[in-house]
C-alpha cells in the first residue's frame, strides 16, 4: 500500500457534515437544477449547500458518487466514480452516480485534452479512501478496538470476533468523526473495480430515450429560440424585416442582439420556420476570405521568417549542407467543423440579478465566469448545470452558444432554450484551423541526420509540448518552426488539436524515409526510439517514453502479423504519442472499384492502468474510426467568407460500411492512468495513407485523401 | 394550426400544430417524447428515426399531415424498461459513447431485424449505413445488432 500526502485539493473532501441523520456526506452542494437532473433530494435541507464533493452514503448503504467532470461521451461519468468506489471498498452494485454541480470544491471541471482521468486519479482515490477510513474509524470506535484491526470488504467492516457493520449502519456516526490527514491507498494489484468491465451508468436512460441531453431541456414558461447569424465571416447586420417571421404561428418575439437576430417561439419548429422567414440584409463582408487565396498566403508564409522556433537541437543548417540527400514534403489539411451529433444548444433563464444556465458544456466554470461578466452579474448568482453531451470534440469548450442563450433570455425576459439548426452548427464557426506542414529531412550515410518541421496554421499554432514529441530526441539536428496566418474565420480545438493532422503528416513522412533508406518502416521507428532513449531521460520537455512507444509498436506488429498480409490486403503502419498516451496502429486496406476501403485496424495502446476496459476499447475504436473518417472525407472550404458545407449532404462523415473493424490491445501496466478520448485518433490517418501508398503506389499529401486520390488519378 | 389525432406508442394523442410540422418536433416539443433526436433535419443522419406502421422512417422530414391514422413507435415505445431485444443487446455490448445517435440507431436496427431475422455481417452494415455516429461506435453497433438478432430467434 502506498500513503500519499493529502495536500491535493483538500477542500474537495475534507469538509464534513454534521447532518448525521442524512448519512455520511463528504461535502455536498445541491443545485438549483435539481428538477432537471433528477437528483435524489431525500431529506436534505438547504443548509447543506455549503458542503461539497464526491460522495454520500445513506443509512441503507447506497453510495452516491458525484461525477465531477462533464460527460461528453468519453465515459467519465462511469470511470471517475469507479475510482472513488475502488478506494471506498464498496460493491459497485451499491453505487449510484450523479453528475456533480459546478462547484469550487472540484478541481478542473473540464472535458478536454483527455485529462479527466489523469488529473483526477489521485483526487478521486483519496476521496474514496478518506471516506473508507472514517467508516472504519467509526466501527473501531464502536468495538473499542484499533482501526488497524478491522477488515473491510464490499462495504462491510469486520473485526476479529466476526462482528460486522455495514457502511450504511456506520455512516451516521462516521460523518461526525475527524477527517483523517493521511490515508492509505490500495496497491493496484488489489483493484477489483478498476480494471473490470463496467457498463455506462446512463445506458438504460440512453436506450429508452430518457431526457439526458441539453437539447431535451424543458421548463415552465420556456420559449424555444433559434438565431440568425451572419452567413459569411466578416459580415455585419445592416437591417432586417421580420414581418413574415412574426406571421409564423407560435413565433412570439424577434430580437436583435449584436449582428444576430433571435427568434423566440412556442416550439422549436416555429422558431426554425421563423428563422427561415426572416429577411436580413447583411453588409458586404470585410476581409472576406476564400480557401484559394488563403492557401496561397499560407504557402507563401513558409518562405518568411518564422514567428517562433519552438525547439532547436544541434546544427540543423550544417546537417542539411552536408547531407547526401534531402527529402522535403508539403502536407496540407483543411478546416473541419466538429459536427457533434447534438447541435449546439443551451438553456438560460436570466432574471434581474441572477442567471440559471444548463446544457452541454465542456467548460462550465469558464462559461459561468463569462456569462457573469457579460450580464454584469456577481459570479455567485450565475449557475451553470451540466447535461450529458451529444458529443463535444472541442466545440463545446467555447460556450459561445451559452452566452448567446443568456443574452437572448435577458433581452426576452424569459427562460429560453436556444437550439442551433444543423446549418447553424456547421456554419457558425469555431473550426479546426486549416494547417500546412513542410517536413524536411537530411540523410547521410544511411541515417537521418536532420529533421526540420515547419507549421503554418490559421489563428494559432501547436502548443504545449507538441514540438517535443517524437522524433524530438531521436534525431540530433532537429528544429520546429511556427508560422501563423491570421483570419476572421473562427477556429478552435478539434479532437487532438494539431496532432490530428500533424501525426498523419509525420507518420507518412517517416514511411517515405524508410523506403528511401531501404529499411522496414516499423524497424525504422524502433531504431529511432532506441536512439531517443538517453536524450528522453535527460530532457524534461520530452514526455513520451521511447520504451513505452517501442512496446506498443512491437505489440501491434505482432498482433497484426506485420509483413504478412493476404493477397489483396495492403498494410500501413503509424505510431504516435499524444495526450500522455502511447499508441501504434496498423491498418489493412483493400481496393474496391479503385477506392481504398479500410477493412481492419489493429491498435496497441499504453495508457497505464486501464480503468474500465469495456469503455476503453470503445473509446479507442471510436477515435480510430473518427480519425479515418476525417482524414478520408473531411473537407470545409470558404468562398468569400462563406463555408462550403452546411449539412451532412455536403459534409461527409464516415458511415458504417466505411468503418473498419478495430481490434485493440492494451499494454498491461500498473502506471497511473492517462486519457483515451483523443490519443487513438492522430495515428489513424498515417496508418491509412501509408496503406494506400502500398495499394496504389501513390503518396497522398493533402487531406481529405479520397479527394486527393481522385485528383492524382 | 390544426388538430391531429395521432397513434403514438399505442396511445391516442391529440395535438394542435401547423400541418407542415415534422413529426420529430411534434414528438419532442408537443408530446414530450424527447428520445427521438434532432441531428440534421434533412434525413441524412438518422438520429430522428422512428417506426411508422413498423417501418423505419426519418421523422425530421415527415410532416404530421402524412402520419395521421398510422401507428407511430418511438424509442420510448420500443420498451420503457429496456427489455426489447435490441435495447438489451445495446446494453450488453455497451454500445454508446455520447449516446445521442443511439435511439435512432436502435430504431433502425429494430425495424431491420423485424424483416431480416438472420442477417449477415454485411447486411447489418448495409442496414445501419444510413445512421451517422460521430463518436464512431460502429463496431459495437454491429455487434449489438448481431446479438439482438440472436436474442430474437
Amino acid at each position: 500500500m502506498k500513503t500519499i500526502d493529502q495536500n491535493i485539493n483538500r477542500r474537495s473532501f475534507f469538509k464534513k457534515t454534521t447532518f448525521a441523520s442524512t448519512g455520511l456526506v463528504l461535502g455536498f452542494n445541491w443545485f438549483a437544477f435539481a428538477g432537471l437532473s433528477k437528483v435524489t433530494t431525500n431529506s436534505l435541507n438547504n443548509e447543506l449547500h455549503q458542503f461539497n464533493a464526491f460522495l454520500k452514503i445513506s443509512t441503507d448503504g447506497i453510495v452516491t458518487i458525484m461525477s465531477p467532470n462533464p460527460e461528453i461521451g468519453q465515459n467519465v461519468k462511469t470511470s471517475m466514480p469507479m475510482i472513488v468506489a475502488e478506494e471506498l471498498e464498496v460493491d459497485w452494485k451499491m453505487v449510484r452516480v450523479e453528475q456533480a454541480p459546478l462547484s469550487n470544491d472540484f478541481d478542473r471541471q473540464v472535458a478536454g485534452g483527455s485529462q479527466s482521468i489523469r488529473k483526477g486519479w489521485d483526487i478521486l482515490r483519496n476521496a474514496g479512501a478518506t471516506a473508507k477510513q472514517m467508516l472504519v474509524n467509526a466501527a473501531a470506535q464502536q468495538w473499542k478496538i484499533n482501526a488497524e484491526d478491522c477488515t473491510i470488504l464490499k462495504g462491510i467492516v469486520s473485526n476479529s470476533q466476526g462482528e460486522k457493520l455495514s457502511y450504511g449502519a456506520l455512516a451516521a456516526v462516521a460523518a461526525t468523526l475527524d477527517v483523517p490527514e493521511n490515508v492509505e491507498l490500495k496497491d493496484s494489484s488489489k483493484f477489483t473495480i478498476i480494471g473490470s468491465d463496467k457498463g455506462n451508468v446512463d445506458i438504460k436512460k440512453i436506450v429508452t430515450g430518457k431526457p439526458l441531453y441539453g437539447i431535451d431541456t424543458k421548463k415552465d414558461g420556456m420559449l424555444y429560440a433559434t438565431a440568425l447569424r451572419p452567413p459569411a465571416f466578416g459580415q455585419t447586420l445592416q437591417s432586417f424585416d421580420d414581418t413574415a417571421t412574426k406571421a409564423v404561428n407560435g413565433v412570439k418575439d424577434v430580437i436583435q442582439f449584436g449582428d444576430k437576430i433571435a427568434i423566440l417561439a412556442t416550439s422549436t419548429w416555429a422558431a426554425i420556420k421563423g428563422q427561415r422567414a426572416l429577411k436580413a440584409v447583411w453588409n458586404k463582408a470585410e476581409n472576406a476570405e476564400s480557401t484559394n487565396s488563403q492557401n496561397e498566403a499560407m504557402t507563401a508564409l513558409f518562405d518568411a521568417a518564422p514567428k517562433e522556433t519552438a525547439r532547436k537541437d544541434g546544427d540543423v543548417e550544417q546537417a542539411f549542407k552536408t547531407a547526401d540527400e534531402v527529402v522535403e514534403r508539403l502536407y496540407e489539411a483543411p478546416f473541419l467543423p466538429h459536427n457533434c451529433l447534438e447541435p449546439m444548444n443551451f438553456f438560460a433563464d436570466v432574471k434581474g440579478d441572477s442567471a440559471e444556465l444548463y446544457g452541454p458544456i465542456q467548460t462550465p466554470k469558464w462559461t459561468q465566469e463569462r456569462v457573469a461578466e457579460k450580464l454584469a452579474l456577481p459570479i455567485e448568482n450565475v449557475t451553470v448545470g451540466m447535461s450529458r453531451m451529444g458529443g463535444g470534440f472541442g466545440r463545446r469548450l467555447y460556450g459561445d452558444f451559452a452566452l448567446e442563450a443568456a443574452e437572448i433570455s435577458q433581452l426576452a425576459k424569459a427562460p429560453v432554450q436556444l437550439t442551433f439548426t444543423r446549418e447553424d452548427d456547421m456554419t457558425a464557426g469555431i473550426y479546426r484551423p486549416a494547417s500546412k506542414y513542410i517536413i524536411k529531412a537530411a540523410i547521410k550515410d544511411g541515417n537521418i541526420t536532420a529533421y526540420h518541421l515547419k507549421e503554418v496554421a490559421v489563428n494559432s499554432n501547436m502548443f504545449g509540448l507538441i514540438p517535443h514529441f517524437f522524433p524530438a530526441g531521436a534525431i540530433d539536428n532537429y528544429q520546429v518552426d511556427f508560422h501563423l496566418l491570421e483570419s476572421n474565420i473562427t477556429t478552435g480545438a478539434w479532437r487532438a488539436p494539431y496532432t490530428n493532422f500533424l501525426a498523419s503528416a509525420e507518420q507518412s513522412f517517416f514511411d517515405e524515409l524508410a523506403e528511401r533508406l531501404n529499411i522496414d518502416t516499423v524497424q525504422l521507428r524502433l531504431n529511432l526510439l532506441e536512439k531517443a532513449k538517453p536524450v528522453a531521460e535527460k530532457d524534461k520537455e520530452i514526455e513520451y517514453s521511447p520504451e513505452r512507444m517501442q512496446a506498443v509498436i512491437r505489440l501491434v506488429a505482432e498482433k497484426a502479423n506485420w509483413g504478412n498480409t493476404e493477397d489483396g490486403i495492403f498494410e500501413g503502419f503509424s505510431a504516435y504519442y499524444s495526450h500522455n498516451t502511447h499508441v501504434a496502429e496498423i491498418a489493412h486496406i483493400k481496393m474496391v472499384d479503385n477506392t481504398p476501403l479500410v477493412v481492419k485496424v489493429f491498435c496497441a495502446v499504453d495508457c497505464g492502468i486501464v480503468v474500465n476496459p469495456l469503455a476503453a476499447h470503445n473509446q479507442v475504436k471510436g477515435g480510430v474510426i473518427d480519425g479515418i473518417g476525417h482524414a478520408m472525407y473531411g473537407d470545409l472550404n470558404f468562398d468569400k467568407g462563406k463555408p462550403s458545407a452546411s449539412n451532412f449532404h455536403q459534409f461527409r462523415l464516415i458511415r458504417n460500411l466505411e468503418a473498419p473493424e478495430v481490434e485493440v490491445f492494451f499494454v498491461k501496466s500498473d502506471v497511473s492512468p492517462t486519457g483515451l478520448g483523443e490519443p487513438s485518433l492522430p495515428p489513424a490517418g498515417g496508418a491509412i495513407v501509408n496503406a494506400i501508398y502500398k495499394a496504389t503506389g501513390k503518396r497522398l499529401y493533402i487531406q481529405p485523401y479520397t479527394k486527393q486520390l481522385e485528383k492524382v488519378g | 394550426m390544426q388538430e391531429y389525432t395521432l397513434k403514438v406508442n399505442g396511445k391516442t394523442q391529440n395535438v394542435k400544430v401547423d400541418s407542415d410540422t415534422p413529426l420529430l418536433w411534434v414528438l419532442r416539443d408537443e408530446l414530450n417524447l424527447v428520445g427521438t433526436k434532432y441531428g440534421c433535419g434533412i434525413a441524412q443522419c438518422g438520429a430522428c428515426t422512428v417506426h411508422l406502421n413498423g417501418k423505419a422512417v426519418r421523422s425530421c422530414i415527415l410532416p404530421v399531415e402524412a402520419v395521421k391514422d398510422k401507428a407511430i413507435t418511438t424509442i420510448e415505445g420500443l420498451s420503457d424498461d429496456a427489455t426489447h431485444p435490441v435495447q438489451a443487446a445495446w446494453i450488453e455490448k455497451d454500445v454508446p459513447q455520447c449516446g445521442y445517435c443511439q435511439s435512432g440507431q436502435i430504431m433502425t436496427a429494430a425495424a431491420f431485424l423485424s424483416e431480416n431475422k438472420q442477417p449477415t455481417n454485411e447486411e447489418i452494415k448495409g442496414a445501419m449505413h444510413g445512421n451517422i455516429c460521430r463518436c464512431g461506435t460502429y463496431n459495437n453497433i454491429n455487434e449489438a445488432v448481431k446479438a439482438a438478432a440472436e436474442k430474437m430467434n
